[in-house]
């Protein structure tokens, strides 16, 4: 088993829908929430995905399809 | 990019000066080691310290006792041991800029000058402290991400400290800065990708391989070198802090960690006075995530792609970003931004009037120092320090086709004479 640490950040449009939930459904991944900021129009999350390294390349794949912007949980200092 | 779980570690018991590692969200705390990203809630960590203990151990005499470099400040930086990789950093002059505060209609005007550092950058106090923090951990390799001015940095500490170099930048790097790095004889990687992908790529690396990457896995370390540029200011001005400063934020670390140093002088009984100093932040319009987040209200920094000639601050993803605009709120400072043709006039207007080249960075402090005077957003009287990171030979480009060239003149006095008209600067704009 593998896993990544992501930040998920929604759009209005998106702030509704279950989207981490419908991606541990669909590609069979678990999703562990570490840290989130949510208002009626707007948020982020980060958690992170575990499963097969296929598994979670595809979920992220799926997940920025729908609109989530996806950044690597700890950016870093140049 | 993928990781191995590792089973979670036993929080320490810190005890002495430096007590661990410390989550910057959630508080959880670590050991001094190698890491740099909370395992419980992924946050970034910093070095947590016992200040009565640094408090008990400091003093404006010692400190004045202790080399004229930023190791005279010692006590309050994450070192344990005794050997430090010396490269002589730090202790950069402290100008009163009264030509260019005239100009402006500041009285009292300062320009921290750290063009002057050994690579030529205000980088080597970070990494003098991550090199020494390297070797104390037992590293080989001394690595990192750079936008140019950490690459040189780097390769200089590792050729100082006897560690291999490994360095990573994007391949449209500026050749100056790529030249004054190879110098050091590191192994360079140009990555073909902008900085941002060339931290994905390095984060991976670092994963991997047991490498001690200095704005990675050695970023708490590091990181609190840039303390040293208030402290020094703080010391120049006779343990006084200034009113505001300016400083250009890229990944905001630099902002944020200057506006700790001043809060650890007050915490540590280094300074008389309360008084926390507005802490400005600069940007390059064409990569200014920090000030569009405060142009619209909002902690919510969103990525751009950078398009800037200051590319030592074109990260379109800042990590410390969301700190920069809490510090600039906290502070009553203020955020704003220049567009290439105002950098590239800051870096004119502060060599004309103070004798200082700036590289890019340092056109991008002058420009938003300048727009901010002229907004009646810092007061004429207000004691200002502006932060001037690099030196201009690393960014030659930016300026070329901007100065005056020279005049020519036959081996006579009459031509002189022909060519030389009082009140004149010179020639023609370069090509």
């Amino acid at each position: 088993m593998a896993s990544e640490r992501v930040k998920f950040t929604f759009p209005p449009d998106l702030v509704n829908t279950p989207v981490i939930y419908n991606m541990g459904k669909e590609f069979g991944v678990a999703t562990n929430i570490r840290r989130a900021n949510l208002s009626h129009d707007r948020g982020w999350v980060i958690l992170e995905v575990v499963g097969t390294s296929e598994a979670i390349e595809k979920s992220l794949a799926w997940a920025k399809e729908q609109g989530v912007r996806i950044e690597p949980a700890t950016a870093e200092t140049p | 990019m993928t990781t191995t779980i590792q089973p979670p570690i036993s929080p320490p018991a810190g005890v002495g000066r430096i007590r661990g590692l410390q989550c910057r969200e959630c508080g959880q705390m670590y050991p001094a080691e190698a890491r740099h990203v909370c395992d419980m809630c992924f946050g970034p960590l910093e070095v947590a310290y016992d200040y009565d203990v640094v408090r008990a151990s400091v003093s404006r005499e010692s400190i004045a006792a202790g080399p004229r470099t930023l190791w005279r400040y010692r006590a309050l930086l994450p070192i344990e041991g005794d050997r430090v990789v010396d490269t002589h950093a730090g202790f950069t002059p402290l100008v009163r800029a009264h030509n260019l505060g005239q100009t402006l209609g500041l009285h009292n005007l300062w320009v921290k000058n750290d063009t002057v550092n050994p690579t030529f950058s205000f980088k080597d106090r970070p990494v003098s402290i991550a090199s020494t923090r390297a070797l104390e951990l037992g590293f080989d390799v001394l690595s990192c991400a750079s936008t140019g001015n950490l690459a040189g940095s780097v390769a200089a500490h590792a050729a100082k400290a006897g560690l291999r170099a490994c360095i990573f930048i994007p391949s449209d790097l500026e050749e100056a800065k790529i030249l004054g790095a190879s110098l050091y004889e590191p192994t360079i990687f140009a990555v073909d990708g902008n900085y941002d992908d060339v931290n994905r790529l390095s984060s991976e690396i670092a994963d991997l391989y047991p490498w001690a990457f200095v704005n990675i896995n050695l970023r708490p370390y590091y990181s609190e070198g840039s303390k040293t540029l208030a402290f020094e200011v703080a010391e120049q001005l006779g343990w006084r802090r200034p009113d505001a400063v300016v400083v250009p934020i890229a990944s905001g670390s630099m902002f944020t960690k200057i506006h700790k140093g001043f809060g650890e002088l007050d915490k540590v009984g280094l300074v008389d006075d309360a008084r926390t100093p507005r802490m400005i932040g600069a940007q390059a319009e064409g990569c200014s995530p920090v000030v569009q987040a405060a142009r619209a209200g909002t902690y919510d920094v969103q990525p751009v792609r950078p398009n800037t000639i200051a590319k030592s601050l074109a990260i379109g993803n800042p990590a410390d970003g969301y700190y920069a605009l809490k510090i600039v709120e906290q502070t009553g400072g203020a955020l704003e931004a220049v567009d290439d043709d105002e950098i590239v006039d800051g870096i004119r207007l502060l060599a004309r009037t103070e004798g200082i080249f700036a590289e890019t960075a340092g056109g991008v402090t002058i420009g938003v120092l300048k727009k901010l005077v002229a907004a009646g957003k810092i007061d004429a009287d207000e004691v200002v320090v502006a932060y001037i990171t690099g030196n201009g030979f690393k960014t030659m480009d930016a300026v070329a086709g901007q100065v005056t060239l020279p005049l020519h003149v036959a081996p006579t006095l009459a031509s002189f004479q022909a060519a030389f008209h009082p009140g004149d600067r010179g020639g023609q704009r370069g090509a």
